[in-house]
């Protein structure tokens, strides 16, 4: 009895195992197009076309098992990350969270040879340590100065007090410091400067303001602004100009090599001239140097 | 759309200064009107100043683009010359380099000028030199700036850079969405 009812458990039992796989083993005649990015499964199979038809539970009970088989093909698998991860530079398995995932503790590390012109006194240990120790503090520093700046930002600051906090950043000791400056009796105009302050006072628009011209103007004094730019602008360039020193010097090699040359040609004779050096020949070069060259300009940038 | 400031103004006239030199008088005081600069949106453009009274009248954010673009003022304040500008330029040019058939191909899609493509050089061409670049039948086909003087180009190996690509008019094909 004992043993049918075992049985019969455990086959109820692979009943249940084979009913669970199979609800999500699906087959397809044709291939289904996934849009991962969407998680969009486009199902191209013909669908039973006479159980479609008309309204009613047969109808809704297809298309529901219709729709999970198709949900189970674009399924999400679980994929269980392992708590350790091979890191390459270390030769060694690290842990992907948890204890000693950032390397831990410097002082409990192997010993590490003298870094190059270390004090032969100095507690190597103890310097890693303190390293780590300056490292967090600045980080936690500048961490908490971007909350506040984040903060200051985000809500508009109320009127910020006049007199010295002992919590106020350089934005707001320079705003301070002008509003006391304009706040005597002409205004700021006679009050003689602190040794480091600023000589003009920065505009209040920090120099962004222009002030506004009309468009359309006066054409005429532009032009003739702008031809008086021309001329200074001119008039600036160097009157040496290396270049055409150098040009210079250069065709200066060039002709006494080729006044060289010419002579061992014309001991050579006929065959040595025919030989003759390509574009060197006097039509181009001659009547491009006929173009006179501007005075003193044209080359200086 | 506004006058460019003094210090633009500068800027505008020195690059236009290494590529026409000082004919660039010609281009702000002409005989048959009076043409201006004016900045829209960080491009130069140069109009005539009919068409500075017509283009006041459009409001900033549709107007697209009043006269021709000479090029834009880059985020760090730098002018930088279009190949929109070719035009001007090239009638007024100081420097010419002319490119043989068989590497005007390779300028117009973008590359630098190799001394095997070079057909000929203005004479007394200084290395850096703004250079109008010409097909042999004298047709501008864009600019750059000259590699080597003329006198070391004479020597230089053929597959040597001569001239520096700037602009070139493939641009209006390849750029044709951003151009003005």
């Amino acid at each position: 009895m004992a043993a049918v009812r075992v049985e019969a458990v455990l086959a109820a039992a692979e009943e249940q195992e084979a009913e669970k796989r199979r609800s999500i083993t699906v087959e397809k005649e044709l291939e289904l197009e996934f849009d991962l990015g969407n998680l969009l499964a486009l199902d191209r199979n013909p669908p039973p076309a006479a159980a479609l038809r008309g309204a009613g539970p047969r109808r809704e009970a297809l298309l529901r098992a219709l729709a999970r088989d198709n949900t189970q093909l674009l399924g999400i698998r679980r994929r269980k990350k392992t708590s350790l991860v091979w890191d390459e530079k270390k030769k060694k398995k690290k842990r992907r969270w948890g204890y000693r995932r950032a390397g831990g503790d410097p002082a409990r590390k192997k010993k590490k040879k003298k870094p190059a012109g270390a004090d032969p006194e100095e507690d190597q240990f103890a310097r890693l340590r303190r390293e780590k120790r300056e490292r967090v503090a600045r980080n936690e520093l500048n961490r908490l100065r971007n909350l506040a700046r984040a903060h200051r930002a985000g809500s508009a600051v109320p009127a910020a007090p006049l007199h010295p906090t002992g919590h106020q950043d350089r934005e707001e000791l320079r705003r301070v410091a002008r509003v006391a400056r304009v706040s005597t009796a002409s205004l700021g105009r006679f009050q003689p400067r602190l040794p480091k302050e600023p000589a003009e006072p920065p505009s209040r628009s920090g120099g962004k303001k222009r002030k506004k011209k009309k468009k359309k103007g006066n054409l005429a004094a532009e032009r003739s602004r702008q031809l008086k730019l021309l001329q200074d602008m001119g008039s600036k360039k160097p009157v040496l100009d290396i270049t055409r020193a150098v040009n210079k010097q250069m065709r200066q090699e060039e002709a006494e090599a080729a006044a060289h040359k010419g002579k061992k040609q014309s001991q050579r004779g006929k065959r040595g001239r025919r030989q003759q050096r390509p574009g060197r020949s006097g039509k181009k070069s001659g009547a491009r140097r006929q173009q006179q060259k501007p005075a003193g300009g044209g080359t200086g940038g | 759309m506004r006058p460019l400031t003094e210090a633009e103004t500068r800027a505008v006239f020195e690059k236009l200064g290494k590529y026409i030199g000082e004919n660039i008088q010609l281009l702000v005081d002409r005989p048959d009107g009076t043409y201006c600069f004016r900045l829209h949106r960080d491009r130069v453009y140069y109009l005539s100043e009919k068409l500075l009274k017509l283009a006041a009248s459009v409001p900033r954010d549709s107007l697209v683009a009043p006269g021709t673009c000479f090029g834009k003022f880059t985020k760090s304040q730098k002018f930088r010359l279009s190949i929109t500008a070719l035009d001007f330029l090239a009638p007024y040019a100081k420097y010419k380099v002319w490119v043989k058939p068989g590497s005007e191909q390779s300028f117009l899609y973008g590359n630098h000028v190799l001394k095997s493509g070079l057909g000929r050089i203005t004479e007394n061409t200084a290395q850096y030199q703004g250079v109008v670049v010409y097909s042999m039948a004298d047709v501008p086909l864009g600019f750059g700036v000259a590699a080597k003087s003329t006198q070391e180009c004479r020597k230089v190996d053929p597959l040597a850079i001569v001239v520096f690509h700037q602009a070139d008019v493939g641009e209006y094909v390849r750029n044709e969405d951003t151009l003005t």
